[in-house]
């Protein structure tokens, strides 16, 4: 393998890495539920996709095939995380009441999905 | 005749697509095999699919897709930053209200994936008459900025793809 494709795998390998320490760091660290929300999702995606890339690029250079099953894992895990995050968010919203509070009005007809079913009371 | 034997010829042309890529190799077997499903799945699930959306221009998808990855890398590196360097109550986190003007169940569904995916931002909720968007931002001085910056950067571009 080449020199320079040995360093790229290697850097690819250190960032992702890095970006998912971050991601588990922030989940331990930030205060409260929906901060810690933001660690997971973000710092997490980066972290996975600078490993598949460095994946690629290691199997593209020993094998001589491309691999492309990697980009079908990025493809679910960018379909995936941002619903589980969704739906913890509003398991969150609907068991904590001082999260309720905070909740800026919706500025239509109707209440948050959440908390309210969208019809009028009573039916 | 044409719409009973090919309800939905995008997501056929998706799951054959997403089946050479599960297999990962390109042979005549393979690809015949994943038309196959791909004509078989849409026949057996086209109830489940009482909407369709059409795309009006497919090819700003792409644009959009890498303008996404971009902000996704660019989000990556804030996030880490705040997580690094902050201390975690003096961020100035607050929910946000995003009015939204697309209708398409699909389009929202995707703003809402895209919300989450960048810059300092969950979408946390919609509002029961899918006309509003609660998004949570880690770290925002100016709320109204981030609202116009989601509505012009993802919410335009997909009304012109979707709408």
């Amino acid at each position: 393998m080449h020199p320079f494709l040995e360093s790229l795998v290697a850097a690819l390998i250190l960032i992702g890495a890095f970006f998912l320490l971050v991601g588990a760091l922030g989940l331990a660290r930030l205060p409260d539920m929906m901060r810690r929300l933001h660690g997971p999702t973000k710092a997490t995606t980066l972290g996975i996709g600078a490993l598949l890339i460095a994946s690629m690029v290691y199997f593209a250079a020993v094998r001589g095939s491309f691999s492309i099953h990697e980009l079908l894992i990025t493809l679910f895990l960018f379909l995936t995380a941002p619903v589980s995050a969704h739906m913890l968010a509003k398991a969150h919203i609907l068991r904590a009441q001082a999260e309720r509070d905070r909740l800026p009005a919706t500025g239509t007809a109707t209440g948050w999905a959440t908390l309210d079913s969208g019809h009028p009371k009573g039916e | 005749m044409r719409a009973r034997l090919l309800p939905h010829p995008l997501l056929t042309l998706l799951i054959a697509f997403v089946f050479v890529l599960l297999m990962n190799e390109v042979t005549p077997g393979v690809v015949v095999l994943g038309l196959i499903l791909g004509l078989g799945i849409p026949l057996l699930t086209a109830p489940f699919w009482p909407g369709r959306p059409r795309l009006k221009a497919p090819l700003t998808i792409a644009a959009y897709a890498l303008l996404v990855t971009w902000d996704i890398v660019v989000s990556n590196i804030e996030v880490a930053k705040l997580i690094l360097f902050r201390r975690g109550d003096s961020l100035r986190t607050r929910y946000v209200c995003v009015p939204l003007e697309l209708h398409t169940p699909e389009a929202i569904a995707l703003l809402a994936g895209t919300i989450t995916m960048t810059p300092g931002t969950v979408s946390a909720d919609l509002s029961a008459d899918g006309k509003a968007l609660l998004v949570h931002c880690l770290d925002t001085g100016d709320a109204e900025a981030t609202v116009a910056a989601i509505k012009a950067r993802y919410e335009s571009r997909l009304k012109r793809i979707f709408e």
